[in-house]
């Protein structure tokens, strides 16, 4: 008989988050690849060129969204790793501080660059 | 009826040879996330150069693709990207309860389609100039 597995809380908003962004994540990182080494390759890459990309106001609020959803998604699933992985207590306490902090610095920086590249603001 | 079954511990390695395509595919998603999420922390890094001024920026991301090594890594990176993708696109199906009787197949599948492209990504990867 077939059984639905999951070791995942269905009960809690980050599952349905992790699925949410990963919906969103599987179309942009796709994008975001083809864009920036099949039509654009990595080693042709400039600041003007970046910048020029970064101030079209739907490609920046892409990029802005695909950092902050990135983030969720990637620190959310290292925290459901150590899970996984038989974390508990004040430990797991601990990890998710150190990983909401992490999440919180990375999105700031990333939007510091974001904000570097672009002529919209 | 419900059915209980002893699945043992994916975490326990050590029994790898008893793992069956739906734990293999569960590994491969865990170290493909791990290998992303510390590539996104690095990626936010090297962007970083733009704040400091055209000069650094461009001249961080082309000393970097002039190295073949670095062309080899974004090989890499692409690889555990497609697979990721693919494989999460088949876990969504597995989480809706959609193509369960499938999910060893679709494992095999996405195994595949991921090795295809990135062989056919290779000479994009490689092509331009290098040190």
């Amino acid at each position: 008989m077939a059984e639905h597995y999951s070791s995942f809380d269905r009960n809690g908003s980050r599952w349905l988050l992790q699925r949410i962004t990963a919906v969103f994540l599987i179309g942009v990182l796709a994008f975001h690849f083809m864009l920036l080494h099949f039509v654009n390759h990595a080693a042709e890459v400039t600041l003007a060129g970046t910048t020029a990309r970064m101030s079209s106001i739907g490609y920046f609020t892409t990029m802005w969204l695909f950092l902050v959803t990135a983030t969720f998604h990637g620190v959310n699933g290292v925290y459901n790793a150590l899970i996984n992985q038989g974390l508990t207590g004040t430990r797991k306490r601990a990890v998710k501080w150190v990983l909401v902090v992490a999440g919180v610095l990375l999105i700031a920086q990333g939007t510091r660059v974001a904000v570097a590249m672009t002529n919209l603001i | 009826m419900s059915q209980s079954y002893n699945r043992g511990t994916v975490e326990d390695f050590g029994r790898w040879r008893d793992f069956s395509a739906g734990m293999w595919a569960w590994i491969f998603h865990k170290f493909t996330g791990w290998v992303l999420v510390g590539y996104l922390f690095t990626h936010i890094a090297v962007l970083s150069t733009a704040i400091q001024g055209e000069a650094l920026y461009n001249g961080t991301l082309q000393g970097l693709e002039a190295l073949l090594v670095v062309r080899f890594l974004e090989v890499g990176l692409l690889a555990v990207a497609v697979f990721h993708i693919l494989n999460g696109l088949r876990l969504l199906f597995v989480d809706l309860g959609i193509g369960l009787e499938a999910q060893d197949k679709s494992f095999y599948a996405s195994m595949v389609l991921t090795g295809a492209i990135v062989v056919a990504s290779i000479p994009t990867f490689l092509g331009g100039k290098l040190v």
